[in-house]
């Protein structure tokens, strides 16, 4: 069977992605485009969840911003991704971190790793 | 219409210029090979028979493999005429692939839906059921109602929507996009799904 994912290969992550896991605190650069003009609006969060596999691989960056809990999924293979910054590794034991939507203040850190 | 046969691989994203997932589609088309001309004058119609997907030998009938065999042709295991118009454009042998679409027009697809079995009105018609589970109702949640009147026409008229078998049955898709044509694989992607399942043969024809 012919893999659907080779079939594109312009698809396939044109930038250099650092190695990030769920836990990590990450700053996504996403390409904006208003009107004609194009700039770069950064997205900084802790990622929370990686899903899927190939071209329908898709991450969950988590942030608070004044107080109001905002969450995005980008896909991985998504165009409008110019660059990936990793900040932090975070230290968790699951992969799917859902639980700090529940938490907020200091209950909702990650804790570092220790290197 | 002119048509091709194709094969079902799959659905995947494809990302326009503006960085927009689109859901897509991938049919692997062809080649298809001519293996029979219709014409006018012979058959009362212009067609091209196309063949697609070739199968061993072993599989086929003598006469089925003796049809092949008197253009040197391989064996196919699907045969299918598509009306083509009547010029002298096509031989039987040709290959006609994938480049016979070009990206951004809209094709139209035709193929066997997947069978669901033996499933309940809410399902195959839509049907809300009956609501309510008071008043010592129970067990009607997602039961048809009423079939019809009593005394007249004391009979329940033909064609009343109700539980059977769904799916498997023929359905077009009209007016899909083509988003990328790859000649090098024999593949097309068009925008949004198709009938059928993963290697399911289907019918591309053009507008």
């Amino acid at each position: 069977m012919i893999s659907l994912h080779e079939l594109l290969p312009e698809q396939q992550a044109k930038i250099e992605m650092p190695n990030f896991r769920s836990g990590d605190h990450i700053k996504v650069h996403v390409r904006v485009i208003e009107g004609d003009k194009e700039r770069i609006q950064a997205f900084e969060g802790d990622v929370i969840s990686i899903r899927g596999g190939q071209e329908n691989k898709t991450f969950t960056v988590r942030k608070v911003s004044s107080g109001v809990g905002v969450e995005r999924i980008f896909p991985f293979y998504s165009p409008k991704i110019a660059k990936i910054e990793l900040l932090k590794e975070g230290d968790v034991r699951r992969a799917k971190l859902f639980y700090l939507r529940e938490l907020s203040g200091k209950a909702a850190r990650i804790k570092s790793k220790k290197s | 219409m002119s048509g091709l046969l194709g094969k079902k691989l799959g659905m995947t994203n494809i990302y326009d210029a503006e960085g927009q997932r689109i859901v897509a589609t991938a049919i692997e088309v062809g080649p298809c090979k001519v293996t029979a001309i219709k014409t006018l004058e012979k058959n009362g119609y212009a067609a091209l028979q196309l063949g697609f997907q070739e199968k061993k030998e072993k599989a086929f009938s003598k006469p089925e493999i003796g049809f092949f065999k008197k253009n040197n042709l391989p064996c196919y295991a699907v045969l299918k005429e598509f009306a083509f118009p009547a010029d002298d454009s096509y031989k039987v042998g040709d290959d006609i692939n994938v480049s016979f679409f070009t990206e951004g027009e809209s094709i139209k697809v035709r193929g066997i839906s997947k069978g669901k079995g033996f499933q309940g009105v809410m399902k195959r018609h839509g049907f809300g059921g009956v609501g309510g589970t008071t008043h010592g109702q129970s067990d009607r949640l997602r039961a048809p109602g009423s079939i019809g009147s009593s005394s007249y026409p004391s009979r329940v008229f033909k064609g009343l929507k109700m539980a059977g078998r769904m799916g498997n049955d023929s359905v077009t898709v009209h007016n899909l996009k083509v988003l990328k044509v790859n000649a090098e694989k024999n593949v097309i992607f068009v925008k949004g799904c198709i009938p059928g399942s993963i290697n399911s043969i289907v019918e591309l024809y053009k507008k």
